[in-house]
C-alpha cells in the first residue's frame, strides 16, 4: 500500500460508488451510506471526499441525466477507475491477511 | 368549476427556502454549483415526502451550512485528468494576490525596471530621498514626543507652576518660593513625593589638583525615586546627608576614571567637601531634567547663609522649581483646586499688591513639559508642538511630492505600457490582475527606495544630529520601528501606485491594439494638476525658507547698543569677590584689559526682574510693574561699552552713587519721566537717585521688545565678572595673559570664560535650526520636483519626436522647438506660484506673529521665488527640450 493513502471514510465511499455502479452520485451515496451505517451523513462531507477521490484519480465522473426533482439540473455520476479498483483490492487483501493472521485465542475471552 | 381548482395554491409544489438557494448560488464555486444545488433539491424532495416539508426545509438549510467548506466555495476547478503537481496552473481567473501571480508581477516589474534604467533611477532615487527626509523627520518627532517617557512615574509627575498678574498682564512662571516644597509635603496628602530644585549652574568640582566645571542641581531627596533615577552604584537614598553628591556615570568617569567613586571626597566651589554617595545613569538627551551631578537640597542653606536668612520662610521671592508626584488615582484637577492659593495665603501682610498680583498655583503634567509649555494670559497655548506639527507637515509634503513624481512618470509612460496592457487584457487578464501588477510594481519600487532611504538616513543621521543637537539613532531592534517602516513603505507604494494602477488598467484593449492609443489631452490634465500641487508645495517651502532666513538676519542685524566683541564674562566665586580689587589692579596692569566690572548676569542675559518701584506720579497699582534689573558696581557702562544718553556712570567720586540707579529709555518712557537724571525713585521703599540714562540695549531676545531696565548699584550681588579686552591685543594673547591671574585669585575653579559675541550668537541657534531644517527640506523638495519634471520632459520629448522631426523639416529652429516644449511647464509653474503665494503668505504671517521685532513680508520675495522657480524649471526642461530639438529629423522620421 504505497503511494496514495486511503482514509477510512474515503474507502467507504469508494466502495459505495462501486456498489452503486452506474448510479453512483452524491445523493445516492449519502442515502446508501446513511442507511448502512445507521448514522446521518453530511452531503458536504461526501462531496468533499468524492472531489478528493477524483483528484487522486481513484474515481472519474461524467454528467448524467437531469430530472425535474433536481430543478432540471444534471447529476454527476461517478465510476471507480482502474486505480481505484486496485487500491480497494489492496486494502481488502491487507485486511484479509490481517484477519487470517489473528489467532483464535485473541477473541472470545481466550482459551481457559 | 369549483374555486379550489380554478385558483390552485401558488405553493402547491413545495420549494426549498429561497434565501438559502440564493446564497448557495452566490457562494458555491460555479463549476460545482449545478450538481450541489441539484443534490440539495433532490434531497429536499425526498425528505419532504418522507418526513414532511418543514423538516426538509430545516435539513436543507442544515446541509447548506455544512457545505460551507472552503473546498466547495469559489475554488477553481481542478482539471480532471490533470497531471499532479503541475506548475502550469490555469491562473487566468486567479484572485490577484495569488502567490504565483505575485511571482509573475515581480518578475515583470524587475524586467521593466531594468529596461528603463534612467526612469527607474529617477523614480527610486526621488522616492528614496523623499522617504529618507520623512524618516528623519519621523525620528526627530519621535525623539520630541518620547521626551521624558523614560521616567517610570511619567504619568504622575507634575511641575508646580504659578500664574501672576503684573501691570495688567497675566504671566506664568516656574519659579516658586523656597518654603513651597515643605508646605506641599506637610499639608497636602495628594502628593506622594515633592522635590524642589534650583535652576542648575556650573560649579567647580575639585579632586586633588584636577578641576572640573560641571552643571548640576540642588534637589530634594525625593527626586531620586520620583524621576526613577537609575542608581548604578552606591546608596539608595544618596541625598539624605547634606554633605553628599550624586554623580552621573559620565561625570564619575571623567573625574575618577576607572576607580570606584563611592565614598571618595571632592570639593565643591572651593567651599565644601562632599562625599560621593551614588552614581546614576546619565539622563537621555531629550530629558527635561539634565545634570552632571546632584546635590542635596539642604546643602544650599549650609553653603549660602543668605538662603537661610532671607528665603527659608519668605513667600515673596520666587526662585526655585518644584516637582511633585501625585498619589495614584488623584486627579490633577482636584489637586489644583486645593493648592490654588498656597502662595496667596502666605502673602496676606501686603494685601494691596497681593490682590493685584493674584498668584495662582497649579500643576503641569510631565507629558506636557516638552511640547506644551507656553502660557498666555494664564492659558496653556501649546509651545514646541507647533514645530513638531510644522515639520510633520513638511515631511508629509516631501513624501507627497515624491509620490507625485512616481505617479506622473508612470502615467506619462502609459503610452509605452499601453500595448502591454492591451496584450495582457486580450490574453485574458482581468482588471484586478492588472491593478495587482501595477501595485506590486510600485510596492517593489517603494521597497527598493526604502532600502536606499535607510542607507541615506544612516549616512545623514550624524549630520542631522549635529544640526539638531540631539543623539538620535534608528532603532533597528525595535519592532515598532519595523512595523511603522513597513506600513509606511506599503502605504507609499500603494499611494504612489494607486493612480497609475487604476488609470492604466482601465484601457480598452481593442482600442489599444488597433492603433496605439492617443492618451491625449484628457490624460495629461490630472498629470498637470499633480505637477501644480507638487510645485505649490515646493514654492511654499521656498518662500517660507526665505522669510525665515530674512527674519533671522533681521534679528542678527538688530543694533544691540553695546560693544559685543572683545568682551568676556567669567563665573564669579567667593574668592573672586573677596579679591576683586587686587584682581582688577593686576588685570589692568597686564595691559591686555582696559576695564573690568562685576554684575549679576552675563552681558547677553538679564537674570533678574523686580517690581516694587515707585516714581513721581506713580499709582499704587504701578508698584506691580516689573522692571528688568542688572545689579552692578563701578565701571559697568564703560566695560560693557554702552554709550550713555544722559548723565553718567556710577562713579567712585560720588559716595551717594551707592544708592543710585541707571535707567534705559524704555524705563524712562514707562515712568513717563521728563528729566530723568537727578530724579529720586523709590525701590521697595528705599530712595534711589537716577544718575544716568542709557539707550535701549538688547541683552535678552533679539526678537522681543526691549523691556524697561533698571541698573542698580549693589555691592555684592555678583555672579559674573566682565572683562573688556584691549582691542589692540589679540584675544588669544589676552586670554593667555589673564588666565594665570584668575587662577591665582580663584584657585577652586578652572578658568572658564565666555566671549559675549559667541554667547550672543547662541540666541539665534533655535531660529537657525528651524531655518536650516526648512532650507534643507525646501532644497530637497525642489530637487525632487525637478527630478520629476526632468523625467516628464524627457517623455514629452520622446512622445513628440515625430512631430518635432516634421517641424524641423518644415523649417522650425531649435529655439522654436525649445519654446514649444518648455511652454507647458512654464505655465504650470506660474500657476503653482499663484496658488502657493497666498498659502505661504498666510503661513508665514502666522509664524511671524510670535515675534515682536520682525520683518514685513515683502512682495519681492514672491517675485524672487517665481523667477527662481522659472529658472530652475527651464534649466531642468531645457536639457531635454534642446536634446530633442537637436535630434536629426532624418533619424526620427525614418519609420519603424
Amino acid at each position: 500500500m504505497k503511494g496514495t493513502q486511503l482514509g477510512e471514510f474515503e474507502e467507504l465511499i469508494l466502495l459505495t460508488i462501486a456498489l452503486l455502479y452506474d448510479d453512483a452520485y452524491s445523493v445516492a451515496v449519502v442515502e446508501e451510506l446513511a442507511q448502512r451505517l445507521e448514522r446521518p451523513m453530511s452531503l458536504g462531507a461526501v462531496h468533499r471526499t468524492m472531489q478528493r477521490l477524483e483528484e487522486k484519480g481513484l474515481v472519474q465522473s461524467r454528467f448524467g441525466e437531469s430530472t425535474a426533482e433536481r430543478g432540471g439540473r444534471r447529476k454527476r455520476l461517478f465510476t471507480v477507475t482502474t486505480a481505484g479498483e486496485q487500491i480497494l483490492q489492496e486494502a481488502r487483501k491487507v485486511r484479509n491477511d490481517l484477519w487470517a493472521g489473528i489467532s483464535k485465542a485473541a477473541f472470545g475471552g481466550g482459551v481457559v | 368549476m369549483n374555486e379550489e381548482q380554478s385558483t390552485p395554491k401558488r405553493d402547491a409544489i413545495p420549494r426549498p427556502p429561497r434565501w438559502a438557494q440564493y446564497l448557495m448560488e452566490r457562494i458555491t464555486a460555479s463549476h460545482l454549483y449545478e450538481e450541489l444545488a441539484g443534490d440539495l433539491d433532490e434531497l429536499f424532495h425526498k425528505r419532504g415526502r418522507r418526513y414532511g416539508y418543514t423538516k426538509a426545509r430545516l435539513l436543507y438549510v442544515w446541509d447548506f451550512l455544512l457545505l460551507l467548506h472552503p473546498r466547495l466555495w469559489r475554488r477553481e476547478p481542478t482539471p480532471y485528468f490533470k497531471p499532479r503537481h503541475t506548475r502550469y496552473n490555469d491562473i487566468s481567473k486567479t484572485f490577484f494576490f495569488h502567490p504565483t501571480m505575485i511571482r509573475n508581477y515581480l518578475k515583470i516589474a524587475f524586467r521593466n525596471l531594468l529596461k528603463n534604467k534612467s526612469y527607474s533611477a529617477i523614480n527610486i532615487g526621488g522616492l528614496a530621498v523623499g522617504m529618507a527626509v520623512a524618516m528623519l523627520i519621523g525620528i526627530w518627532i519621535t525623539d520630541e514626543v518620547s521626551a521624558n517617557k523614560h521616567h517610570k512615574n511619567y504619568e504622575t509627575l507634575y511641575q508646580v507652576k504659578m500664574h501672576q498678574t503684573f501691570d495688567g498682564r497675566r504671566g506664568t512662571q516656574d519659579a516658586l518660593p523656597f518654603p513651597m516644597g515643605d508646605e506641599l509635603k506637610a499639608k497636602y496628602p495628594d502628593f506622594k513625593a515633592v522635590a524642589m530644585c534650583d535652576w542648575g549652574s556650573n560649579r567647580s568640582l575639585v579632586v586633588g589638583n584636577q578641576k572640573f566645571l560641571k552643571d548640576g542641581h540642588f534637589i530634594g531627596q525625593d527626586a531620586i525615586d520620583m524621576f526613577s533615577l537609575n542608581i548604578l552604584n552606591g546608596d539608595k537614598q544618596p541625598l539624605k546627608e547634606p554633605y553628599s553628591i550624586v554623580l552621573t556615570d559620565e561625570t564619575a568617569h571623567a573625574i575618577f576614571g576607572n576607580q570606584d567613586p563611592i565614598g571618595k571626597m571632592l570639593k565643591l566651589d572651593n567651599t565644601v567637601d562632599l562625599k560621593v554617595t551614588a552614581v546614576v545613569t546619565k539622563q537621555p538627551k531629550n530629558a527635561t531634567l539634565q545634570f552632571d551631578y546632584l546635590l542635596p537640597w539642604h546643602l544650599q542653606e549650609k553653603m549660602y547663609d543668605w538662603i537661610a536668612k532671607f528665603h527659608k520662610t519668605n513667600w515673596g521671592n520666587n526662585s526655585w522649581a518644584t516637582y511633585v508626584q501625585l498619589k495614584d488615582g488623584i486627579s490633577p484637577e482636584q489637586t489644583n483646586a486645593k493648592i490654588k492659593n498656597v502662595v496667596l495665603s502666605h502673602l496676606s501682610d501686603n494685601a494691596n499688591t497681593v490682590k493685584l498680583i493674584k498668584p495662582e498655583v497649579f500643576i503641569h503634567p510631565m507629558a506636557k513639559w516638552r511640547l506644551y509649555s507656553d502660557f498666555e494670559e494664564g492659558k496653556n497655548t501649546g509651545g514646541f508642538i507647533k514645530y513638531v506639527r510644522l515639520f510633520g507637515i513638511f515631511g508629509l509634503f516631501i513624501l507627497v511630492i515624491a509620490c507625485i513624481n512616481f505617479m506622473n512618470l508612470s502615467t506619462a509612460r502609459s503610452e509605452k505600457r499601453a500595448k502591454e496592457v492591451g496584450v495582457r487584457k486580450a490574453v485574458g487578464s482581468g482588471r484586478e490582475q492588472l491593478i495587482g501588477q501595477f501595485l506590486s510594481e510600485s510596492i517593489l519600487i517603494a521597497t527598493m527606495a526604502l532600502v536606499l532611504a535607510l542607507v541615506i538616513v544612516l549616512i545623514s543621521l550624524p549630520y542631522f544630529n549635529t544640526l539638531t543637537e540631539k543623539t538620535m539613532a534608528i532603532q533597528f531592534d525595535s519592532p515598532i520601528f519595523w512595523v511603522v517602516t513597513l506600513v509606511f513603505t506599503l502605504f507609499t507604494g500603494l499611494l504612489a501606485g494607486s493612480y497609475p494602477a487604476l488609470y492604466l488598467s482601465s484601457f480598452n484593449p481593442v482600442k489599444i491594439l488597433k492603433g496605439g492609443v492617443h492618451v491625449g489631452k484628457s490624460a495629461s490634465l490630472p498629470r498637470k494638476v499633480l505637477v501644480v500641487v507638487q510645485f505649490t508645495f515646493s514654492i511654499v517651502l521656498m518662500i517660507g525658507t526665505i522669510i525665515i532666513y530674512q527674519q533671522i538676519q533681521h534679528g542678527k542685524n538688530r543694533p544691540i547698543g553695546f560693544n559685543n566683541s572683545g568682551l568676556i564674562s567669567v563665573n564669579s566665586s567667593k574668592d573672586l569677590i573677596e579679591h576683586f580689587d587686587a584682581l582688577r589692579n593686576e588685570l589692568l596692569a597686564t595691559g591686555a584689559v582696559t576695564s573690568i566690572c562685576k554684575s549679576n548676569s552675563p552681558p547677553t542675559q538679564i537674570w533678574s526682574n523686580n517690581n516694587g518701584w515707585e516714581w513721581k506720579g506713580s499709582t499704587p497699582e504701578e508698584k506691580s510693574v516689573v522692571f528688568s534689573t542688572i545689579a552692578t558696581n563701578f565701571d559697568y557702562i564703560n566695560t560693557i561699552g554702552i554709550k550713555l544718553k544722559e548723565g553718567r556712570d556710577f562713579s567712585r567720586d560720588f559716595t551717594t552713587d551707592s544708592s543710585g540707579v541707571i535707567l534705559n529709555e524704555a524705563a524712562v518712557k514707562r515712568m513717563s519721566l521728563k528729566h530723568p537724571v537727578g530724579e529720586i525713585l523709590k525701590w521697595n521703599g528705599k530712595a534711589r537717585k537716577v544718575v544716568g540714562v542709557i539707550p535701549d540695549i538688547m541683552m535678552e531676545s533679539p526678537y522681543r521688545a526691549i523691556s524697561p531696565l533698571t541698573i542698580v548699584f549693589e555691592k555684592d550681588w555678583v555672579s559674573f565678572v566682565c572683562v573688556r579686552i584691549n582691542p589692540s591685543v589679540a584675544s588669544s594673547v589676552a586670554i593667555k595673559k589673564i588666565a594665570p591671574i584668575f587662577d591665582k585669585y580663584n584657585p577652586g575653579f578652572p578658568f572658564d570664560y565666555k566671549f559675549s559675541d559667541t554667547e550672543y550668537a547662541k540666541k539665534f541657534s533655535y531660529e537657525e535650526l528651524i531655518g536650516n531644517l526648512s532650507a534643507i527640506i525646501s532644497l530637497l523638495a525642489v530637487f525632487i520636483s525637478c527630478l520629476g519634471l526632468f523625467g516628464l520632459a524627457s517623455f514629452m520629448a520622446e512622445q513628440r519626436t515625430k512631430e518635432i522631426g516634421i517641424r524641423k523639416v518644415l523649417g522650425a529652429s531649435v529655439a522654436n522647438v525649445w519654446r514649444l516644449l518648455s511652454k507647458d511647464f512654464v505655465q504650470l509653474v506660474i500657476i503653482s506660484c499663484l496658488v502657493a503665494s497666498p498659502i505661504a503668505w498666510y503661513a508665514m504671517s502666522q509664524w511671524l506673529k510670535d515675534y515682536t521685532y520682525k520683518i514685513d513680508i515683502q512682495f519681492g520675495v514672491f517675485l524672487m521665488v517665481l523667477i527662481m522657480a522659472l529658472a530652475i524649471t527651464l534649466l531642468t526642461v531645457s536639457y531635454q527640450a534642446i536634446k530633442a530639438a537637436l535630434l536629426n529629423p532624418v533619424k526620427s522620421l525614418k519609420s519603424e
